[in-house]
């Protein structure tokens, strides 16, 4: 008698990964009350009656944080529903006051949306959004005592308790471990360029969970679904590009090696060893016993609101981005720059505005970057303003300073100091070049009698004393005009 | 999302196995005696509520609310938090500014989701 091993071989296979991710929006009282929402601040100090859930209290919306939530909806593609509720979620765990949180489960506010993002090969790949729904974080539960001393109990901070956090749901649309990471910076682009979340990763505003599967087909073309796993909580790009890559092929490996497709069940993500952990079977998930808030009256957004909030988001990133490459001319990276946030982008188009070039526009930009790198202050706090780099890049199309960045450098540190006229200021600094012939021609006479050497080699032929010659001219004369000077000396020299 | 139980249609007797879950899912110890007594309470409690199902709501659009109002927001304004002394005044123990609990058992992880 023989027996047949059952070879399992992975020819080729699929990947489905859909998103789960939670933004905080960045209001500055909680979802449901006045205490102040924000990060820091003394443990415990950002609570209130409501957030501790004392008998009696009653929690109210806020307004900010449903047009919020609305306008990440409305980016992401989303309809906003007419009528929207709120419900309990009930569970029990020491980081949630009330033993239920107030969540939207049936009736989410913004629903079917479709995002692009740019894909590996350049291409875009849409990703269709299922849902976004507005609910409130919990507490936060420690384990160590601050200063990391290890403890025989846990502690608890409310202050992140009743935070307002957006779920965001997509399809299963993502199909590689680059395209899931890349999904989180473009949102991550979004909601800061919406100014609804500071999207800083390490302070945990956004927080993702995968939806891994794989399609896989064997060697004789049959295809064999693996169960869908769930990461929990994964807060960097890098670890999410990496624990998507790694449940993957774990699945693939496990299936290759056992023929098992796996259960619905929840993974972690370990660090130090690189791999996914199991957590728990989604069979034994909790009972939320999800039913309506009676302390909550239903939302139902007016079409007049949602164009109001419509109205507010303007020409999203991307957009931007691509109208500043293909419209305007600029690289892909200046124009990512310029597009990724959007006062920076309202700014250049001030310059654009006040008559500069949309190129010379961008490399003053650059130098305004600069600036505001070496003085360590953010670029729109340096106090010039557009209508001023306008007027730079005037200057330097008429010829009146030199075309360089050191010299709109100096005129911008100047402009910063005191706005002026740039001219003004450029004045002010001795940078203003002669366009004087006069002057060039007398700086060329003065050369020319103390340099006889230089003028042979050039009339000898040797072209790259034009060069040196230009600069000696520069040199002995003050702020002359550099173009000027080389045409008057091949005019004298010719 | 989590997984939902399906809602009990009143055809259906509660067992005692439904009131054990449920006070699994409520944190509450009870005893066998506990137990059954509650289950027959419960089962009269719902047999009472479940006369409502006689009313015809046919062509009544269903409602979350009792009230007649929606769009009851507040404006984005920081009001006062309390002084921690009174956040942590009904807590069984505290640990400086903290509420002190149980050790959590393998979890590193806060709750929501």
């Amino acid at each position: 008698m023989t027996t047949t091993l059952t070879q399992r071989v992975c020819k080729s296979y699929k990947v489905l990964v859909g998103l789960e991710i939670h933004v905080q929006l960045a209001t500055k009282s909680k979802m449901f009350t006045g205490a102040a929402n924000g990060f820091g601040g003394e443990p415990n100090s950002q609570v209130d009656e409501v957030v501790l859930g004392l008998p009696g209290v009653l929690p109210v919306m806020n307004k900010k944080a449903v047009e919020y939530a609305m306008k990440v909806g409305l980016a992401l593609g989303c309809k906003i529903a007419k009528h929207t509720k709120w419900d309990r979620k009930s569970y029990y765990y020491p980081d949630l006051p009330k033993n239920y949180q107030i969540s939207q489960y049936d009736l989410p506010l913004c629903y079917e949306g479709s995002f692009e993002i740019p894909g590996e090969d350049g291409n875009p790949v849409r990703v269709r959004v299922r849902r976004a729904h507005l609910e409130e974080d919990a507490g936060k539960l420690l384990h160590e005592a601050p200063g990391g001393y290890a403890i025989d109990w846990s502690i608890v901070d409310l202050n992140r308790a009743g935070t307002p956090l957006l779920e965001i749901v997509t399809e299963p649309d993502l199909t590689t471990p680059k395209q899931v990471a890349a999904f989180g910076q473009e949102l991550q682009k979004l909601v800061q360029f919406l100014g609804v979340s500071e999207g800083q990763m390490q302070m945990g505003h956004m927080r993702f969970e995968p939806n891994i599967n794989v399609h896989i087909t064997d060697q004789d073309g049959a295809v064999h679904k693996t169960a869908i796993t769930e990461i929990k909580n994964l807060n960097s790009f890098s670890v999410l590009e990496r624990a998507t890559a790694y449940e993957i092929q774990r699945q693939i490996r496990q299936w290759e090696e056992t023929g098992d497709l796996g259960r619905k069940s929840t993974y972690g993500w370990d660090e130090p060893s690189e791999s996914t952990f199991h957590q728990r079977d989604k069979e034994d998930a909790d009972d939320y016993r999800y039913f309506p808030d009676p302390d909550l009256v239903p939302v139902e957004p007016s079409d007049e609101w949602v164009a109001e909030i419509k109205g507010q988001i303007g020409e999203l990133p991307a957009a931007r981005r691509k109208r500043y490459v293909g419209a305007l001319g600029l690289s892909e990276k200046d124009a990512a720059i310029l597009a990724g946030d959007r006062e920076i982008g309202d700014f250049f188009e001030q310059v654009i505005a006040g008559g500069a070039e949309a190129k010379r526009a961008s490399t003053l930009m650059e130098a305004l970057r600069e600036m505001s790198n070496e003085k360590s202050v953010p670029l729109m706090k340096l106090g010039v303003k557009p209508v001023r780099v306008a007027e730079i890049a005037a200057l330097v199309v008429g010829g009146k300073v030199a075309a360089s960045k050191e010299t709109a450098k100096k005129i911008i540190d100047a402009l910063a100091q005191g706005d002026r006229p740039a001219e003004q200021a450029a004045a002010d600094l001795g940078l203003i070049q002669s366009t004087d012939t006069g002057a060039i021609d007398a700086a060329i006479d003065a050369l020319i009698a103390q340099n006889p050497k230089s003028l042979q080699d050039y009339k000898g032929g040797k072209l790259t004393a034009l060069g040196s010659l230009v600069g000696m001219v520069m040199k002995s004369g003050k702020g002359l005009n550099a173009k000027l000077v080389q045409e008057q000396l091949k005019k004298r020299l010719g | 999302m989590a997984a939902e139980s399906t809602p009990s249609t009143r055809s259906q007797t509660l067992t005692l196995n439904d009131v054990r879950h449920v006070a699994m899912l409520s944190r509450l110890a009870l005893n066998d005696d506990h137990l059954k007594r509650l289950t027959a309470q419960l089962e009269s409690i719902l047999g009472y509520v479940a006369k409502i199902g006689e009313v015809d709501v046919s062509g009544v659009e269903p409602m979350a609310h009792a009230l007649p109002l929606h769009n009851v927001f507040r404006e984005d304004v920081v009001e006062p938090s309390l002084p921690l002394d009174k956040v942590l005044m009904n807590a069984p123990e505290t640990d400086g500014p903290f509420f002190k609990v149980p050790k959590v058992i393998g979890g590193d992880e806060d709750s929501a989701g």
